[in-house]
């Protein structure tokens, strides 16, 4: 496939691996985090791992929007289905979020709520002017690559005055979270999780630009690589990593030029600043409460906001005990140290949140890395495992 | 003739007239849908004494048996519809154990409203697809639902076929060194539905692979090759086919992906959608498993027949007590091809 098999091509995927592994010092350990689900998806499924030496290791970031999205914001829309009779729209892999008392929007569904998947939240306008005498919501859900989108049908409808249509955002922002992680005690203080840099985010990136990460260059000394989500992008992006590191750099660098520019797309920005502010703070499963880490719709549009229009209250449900995805997404634990992994905790019933979806950090060991943990008992000593 | 003799009324509205519960009771207009819907259309010697069961000879050899219940949206797709599903997937059931389909039953439940011109439409494709795979079908029912109680057509098919002598297939047989094959494009059947599907449409020219491949299996037989394992890898596609053999078999596989034949439409509806053509769903391949010995005489015998022009050598075998279907991958890493989880839904980014 054009533009996709040249990303993807061995004979220079062989040469990117052996330059990382004549580059890499043999005395020291590199760690890196790729923050996006994307190349989470991308390292699991083509095997990537394999291809980096032992002492190059991938830490898989919190960066997987349906992963971060905690229990209680699906409760809400769960909610607006049964209770309220609405349609709620949505994407596809948020469907199976487990929610409060062993539910999901699936689940819901198949006890008779109505939940549409939707590809485009273009889709849940054109239900909600199919069917006018319903409420439609959109679960608005993703990082600021799915924001620009949202903005743009809440506008849509505020322009032709649909009056059943509302959206439920959960919008999140990038470098919050990655504030979050490099503010961690762990991270910063302890030192315990070196993380030697970031494989910043593909389409996050071609809307924000690369130049909101330079201050996490700057601030925390950590290089970043704005890398594309195929693999080529990934192996390069490490391979610059590895460069910085050794080099004493740390900077922000784009292997994904093709794409991403310094500004971004200011059209886009200016949309969402438009219809969204920043909303004081929001729960992400995994990494707790953090301050202006989200979205919300702006005053001026608040008809369209489901929050508003119900008069939704979100109340945090704690995750279970035993679950360590806090842990995980920090980089602090692998997935095989978690005692509900691969035992009550399985894609087919996930416990957590990186079970959930493919792109989670212990979806994406369980479903294609987890022949690696043969032989070797949970929580074994032993140098956590080289991406999955 | 008399008025009054054995007419059933006026005839059958094939071009605007609509399924009715009346079609389904029992009386003149279910005998008036059978005559002059279904009869005509499959028209043999068993239906067309109107009993309400097949006289079939016990031919000689083991009888082979498989039932499966055809419900799709949507009912018409690129490449087939619901009547060329029905009858196919039925002949290919039987057909994996290596025998020869001979008689199917077809058994309808009909929504009410539902346009009969739609259900001629249906019936004429699955006496095409049947006459194309050499069955007869040889007996049928027809119930109707209430309007919202069914989504206009299922069709239940069974098919009963014979097994010659010597031939010993079952998804049990897989043994470490096995060579894995698949029989051409793996996805296609899959992407066609998904292109059509309401909330879906985006414009491919890909087109469902549906077929009956009972005359490739014939082939292959013919071929000498020894044939361990034969199964169509449908719902949750190769990957979770391979998976149900691995675990049949008490092995493992190790594939190759590049050796993966994908149509590049398909790849990239795939690519767009967020899904693996591993998971998407095949209604006219097989996967065949054999002695590592045997597979390069399998696969020109698969690749001589039209069905498996595209056939390839997708893995081996292997001793694995974790039962993983590994592979792998372009890149030449490594990674499980796991059972699918749930239903296959795109990825957000």
């Amino acid at each position: 496939m054009k533009y996709v098999d040249e990303f993807r091509d061995p004979k220079v995927g062989a040469g990117i691996a052996a330059a990382i592994a004549a580059e890499a010092r043999p005395g020291r350990h590199y760690q890196f985090m790729e923050f996006c689900g994307g190349h989470t998806h991308a390292i699991s499924r083509s095997g990537l791992a394999d291809l980096l030496p032992p002492n190059v290791r991938m830490v898989h970031g919190p960066g997987c929007p349906v992963c971060v999205l905690p229990i209680g914001r699906i409760d809400l829309a769960i909610g607006l289905a049964t209770e309220r009779g609405a349609i709620v729209c949505t994407y596809g892999d948020v469907l199976r979020v487990p929610a409060s008392g062993e539910t999901s929007l699936l689940r819901a569904k198949a006890r008779g709520a109505d939940v549409r998947m939707v590809y485009s939240p273009l889709d849940a306008l054109r239900i909600a002017r199919d069917h006018p005498m319903r409420e439609v919501v959109f679960l608005a859900i993703g990082f600021e690559t799915t924001t620009p989108p949202t903005a743009l049908a809440i506008r849509a409808a505020a322009g032709e005055g649909l009056a059943n249509f509302s959206v439920l955002c959960n919008h999140v922002l990038t470098p919050a979270a990655i504030m979050n992680i490099l503010e961690s005690p762990e991270v910063r203080e302890l030192g315990s999780v070196p993380l030697d840099g970031f494989v910043g985010p593909a389409h996050v990136s071609t809307i924000i630009g690369s130049e909101p990460y330079r201050f996490f260059a700057e601030e925390y000394r950590k290089p970043v690589v704005i890398a594309g989500f195929e693999p080529l992008d990934v192996l390069q992006a490490v391979l610059m990593l590895v460069r910085q590191v050794n080099e004493g750099r740390a900077e922000v660098e784009n292997e994904f030029t093709r794409a991403v520019t310094t500004d971004g797309n200011l059209r886009a920005q200016a949309l969402v600043a438009e219809v969204f502010e920043l909303r004081r703070e929001f729960e992400w499963r995994g990494l707790g409460t953090v301050s202006y880490s989200a979205l919300q719709v702006r005053e001026a549009y608040g008809r369209w906001d489901a929050e508003r229009r119900f008069g939704l209250q979100y109340r945090p449900v704690p995750d279970n005990k035993a679950c360590e995805c806090g842990a995980i997404l920090r980089g602090l634990k692998r997935p095989v140290d978690c005692r509900l992994f691969g035992r009550a905790c399985t894609p087919e019933t996930p416990m957590g949140s990186c079970m959930v979806s493919s792109e989670g950090a212990c979806a994406a060991h369980y479903s294609y890395g987890r022949y690696r943990d043969r032989g070797q008992a949970a929580g074994a000593a032993r140098p956590a495992a080289a991406g999955t | 003739m008399s008025r009054v003799s054995r007419g059933l009324g006026r005839p059958l509205d094939l071009r605007s007239g609509r399924v009715d519960l009346s079609h389904g009771s029992g009386g003149r207009a279910s005998a008036q849908l059978v005559e002059d819907l279904f009869l005509r259309a499959f028209d043999n010697e068993w239906l067309r004494v109107l009993d309400d069961q097949a006289c079939l000879a016990p031919p000689p050899g083991r009888i082979v048996m498989a039932t499966d219940s055809h419900v799709v949206t949507p009912l018409f797709f690129p490449g087939g519809d619901i009547g060329t599903l029905a009858v196919n997937g039925t002949v290919n059931d039987v057909a994996m154990s290596g025998a020869r389909p001979l008689y199917l039953s077809a058994g309808f439940i009909l929504e009410e409203g539902f346009p009969l011109a739609d259900l001629k439409r249906i019936v004429d494709s699955m006496a095409a697809a049947a006459g194309a795979a050499g069955v007869a079908i040889v007996t049928g029912d027809t119930k109707v639902v209430e309007q919202g109680k069914g989504d206009g057509v299922f069709i239940n098919t069974t098919g009963v076929g014979v097994l010659p002598p010597g031939v010993e297939i079952s998804g049990r047989r897989a043994r470490p060194g096995d060579a894995i094959l698949v029989s051409g494009t793996i996805g296609d059947h899959g992407v066609a539905i998904m292109s059509r599907r309401e909330n879906l449409e985006f414009e491919t020219e890909v087109r469902s692979d549906c077929a009956a491949l009972n005359g490739l299996v014939a082939a292959m037989l013919a071929s000498g090759a020894r044939l361990h394992v034969l199964r169509d890898p449908t719902r949750g596609g190769v990957a979770t086919t391979l998976n149900e053999i691995a675990r049949q078999s008490g092995v493992g596989m190790m594939l190759e992906e590049s050796a993966l034949p994908v149509d590049p439409a398909v790849a990239a509806a795939c690519e767009f959608l967020g899904l693996d053509p591993l998971y998407v769903a095949n209604e006219g391949k097989l996967l065949a498993i054999c002695p590592a010995a045997d597979a390069a005489a399998l696969l020109a015998a698969m690749q001589a027949h039209p069905l498996g022009r595209r056939a390839a050598r997708i893995g081996t075998v292997v001793q694995d007590p974790d039962q993983f279907v590994q592979m792998t991958t372009v890149l030449g890493g490594r990674r499980i091809v796991d059972w699918l989880a749930g239903e296959q839904l795109p990825r957000i980014c």
